[in-house]
């Protein structure tokens, strides 16, 4: 049942052109900065042969760019998640799901896991675009991989965030905005304590992207990102279970 | 009736705030029955009919439908029902056939009959040639249809229908009454509507709901003639004094409506038609017509929904 909803909402995310012009743009500015970061790193790679223990060129042009790729996508998937529910709700939709044989834990969980495919595609896109430096030199692509999870775990919480904020509201519009100004406002929680180790950064998703970023793998990170998911996730099927108590 | 009882439901309230919206609504149905469920705007159908599908939840009551308990076994008991809300759940997007497709996984029809039942129900709602259209772009009857197909695609035991014909032109809309009766002899169908020719001419049963209660359930042609008196009006070219047609057995009054045209009143079960048929022939008044009283449903409505607000 939760596959049959996935699908569903996968094949509506790829028949509506937006999405492709959104990935279009995505690619395309992705691309830009990919080439820039090249560029600059060409230009500063002599001076980086005279430094005893260099960075190599996954750590100064790939990872940095993962950090870029965070940003878009914090802009981006508000726009995905918004018509997730507030869409069904708006259009009067919702009654079909609501009166048919499926929980309100499988059709969060079948709109969920298609977020989560639209987000690997994009993740596997970039990592693969950042691979092709691969071609002229050598990769390090153990901290590639963990880059491109760190990143799959981020733009997972931002959409679990997104989709619980689209429960709660019938107009798309608000929810992705809402969904932007939190992930705006979580990352700003990051960037504006980084010197300290305040607990207040704990907060902040971008702040255990970091070590991933950096390749190392910590669990206590890992537990954070489940934690954000589950809470969302649960957040949103609460929703979905007054919706029939309350609306 | 003997036929097996499909739905019951017992007791339901539902509050909004601190208002009951519904107040103990009781409803049972059976097999191959069309209950027509009758209401102003506002009075609760709408609200009543989400909560036997489980798109709401009773604030207190209980639901069964097929012998599954709706809160207890939700995925069982919503798998015998087929809901039509208000307004269409569409998503305007997608293939007809597509849609039909999802909506009959989601009521979990094995894979294996999917073929048959999306070609059944598309044949059945005059959809043959549909199919491969965007829903966005069909017309509103269309699009009702495409609904009442959602509906009844994986062969639920129960179909609620929540005003069907609303918003349609009457030859939709006798086409879509066509279907609902023709279901109706296999299925359980509820529909909700505001319209009593509806009721008059699909329903076998009819629930008057006001302000969240029911306040009056009877079949729809007892109902006809609840309040108003049997009678006929009949035509006769050279007719007799009233005092002869006032003499036959069973006559309760005769009222001159015209020269040639008399309303003639009767008890129930007394019906003097047929002998003044024979005397009219006997004694050469030239009976040309003779048609029943109709009562109008309209007048019942509003008889009984004055006796509750009184």
């Amino acid at each position: 049942m939760i596959l049959t909803i996935a699908r569903k909402e996968l094949r509506s995310f790829f028949a509506a052109p937006s999405t492709w012009l959104i990935f279009g743009i995505l690619q395309f500015i992705f691309a830009w900065l990919f080439l820039s970061r090249l560029d600059a790193y060409l230009q500063l790679q002599t001076q980086l042969a005279q430094i005893a223990n260099a960075p190599g060129a996954t750590q100064s042009v790939a990872s940095p760019l993962f950090g870029t790729l965070v940003l878009l996508l914090m802009l981006m998937l508000p726009l995905f998640t918004m018509r997730l529910l507030a869409e069904e709700r708006r259009n009067q939709t919702l009654p079909l799901l609501l009166a048919a044989p499926v929980s309100s834990r499988a059709i969060v969980l079948g709109k969920y896991l298609s977020l989560l495919g639209f987000i690997l595609l994009v993740v596997c896109s970039g990592t693969l675009m950042l691979a092709t430096i691969g071609l002229g030199t050598q990769l390090d692509y153990g901290l590639l991989a963990c880059n491109a999870i760190g990143l799959l775990l981020l733009a997972a919480s931002y959409a679990a965030l997104g989709l619980y904020l689209s429960a709660l509201t019938r107009q798309p519009i608000v929810a992705a905005m809402s969904a932007t100004a939190l992930s705006l406002g979580l990352w700003l929680v990051d960037i504006g304590n980084a010197d300290s180790t305040g607990h207040l950064r704990a907060l902040s998703p971008t702040a255990h992207a970091q070590n991933l970023n950096a390749g190392l793998v910590l669990s206590s990170d890992l537990v954070y990102f489940a934690v954000f998911i589950t809470t969302f996730l649960l957040l949103t099927i609460r929703r979905l279970d007054n919706n029939r108590l309350y609306a | 009736m003997t036929a097996p009882i499909t739905l019951s439901a017992r007791h339901l309230v539902r509050r909004y705030g601190p208002r009951n919206i519904i107040q103990d609504v009781s409803i049972e149905l059976r097999q191959g029955e069309v209950l027509g469920l009758l209401g102003h705007n506002g009075a609760g159908k709408s609200t009543t009919l989400q909560m036997l599908t489980g798109a709401l939840t009773p604030h207190s009551g209980t639901i069964e439908i097929c012998g599954f308990d709706l809160n207890r076994q939700p995925e069982q008991a919503k798998a015998c029902v087929g809901f039509l809300p208000e307004t269409p759940p569409l998503y305007r997007d997608m293939r007809v056939d597509d849609y039909l497709v999802y909506a009959a996984r989601l009521h979990r029809l094995p894979a294996s009959r999917l073929a048959a039942a999306l070609d059944d129900c598309k044949q059945r709602c005059g959809l043959q040639d549909c199919g491969k259209k965007i829903i966005a772009t069909l017309s509103k009857g269309y699009q009702q249809r495409v609904g009442i197909a959602q509906a009844i695609i994986h062969r639920p035991t129960v179909i609620i229908l929540d005003e069907p014909t609303v918003g349609l032109d009457p030859a939709q809309i006798r086409d879509i009454r066509g279907l609902i009766r023709e279901l109706g002899t296999s299925h359980s169908v509820i529909l909700s509507t505001h319209l009593l020719s509806e009721v008059e001419h699909i329903c076998d049963r009819v629930e008057i709901m006001q302000n969240g209660r029911l306040i009056y359930g009877d079949s729809s042609t007892r109902m006809k003639q609840f309040g108003h008196q049997p009678g006929f009006t009949i035509t006769l070219l050279t007719p007799p004094p009233l005092s002869e047609l006032a003499a036959i057995a069973g006559v309760a009054s005769v009222e001159a409506v015209s020269e040639n045209l008399f309303r003639i009143t009767h008890d129930l079960g007394q019906d003097p038609g047929a002998t003044l048929l024979a005397l009219a022939a006997e004694r050469g008044w030239q009976a040309s017509q003779l048609t029943p009283l109709k009562g109008s449903i309209e007048e019942v409505y509003t008889r009984i929904m004055e006796s509750e607000s009184a």
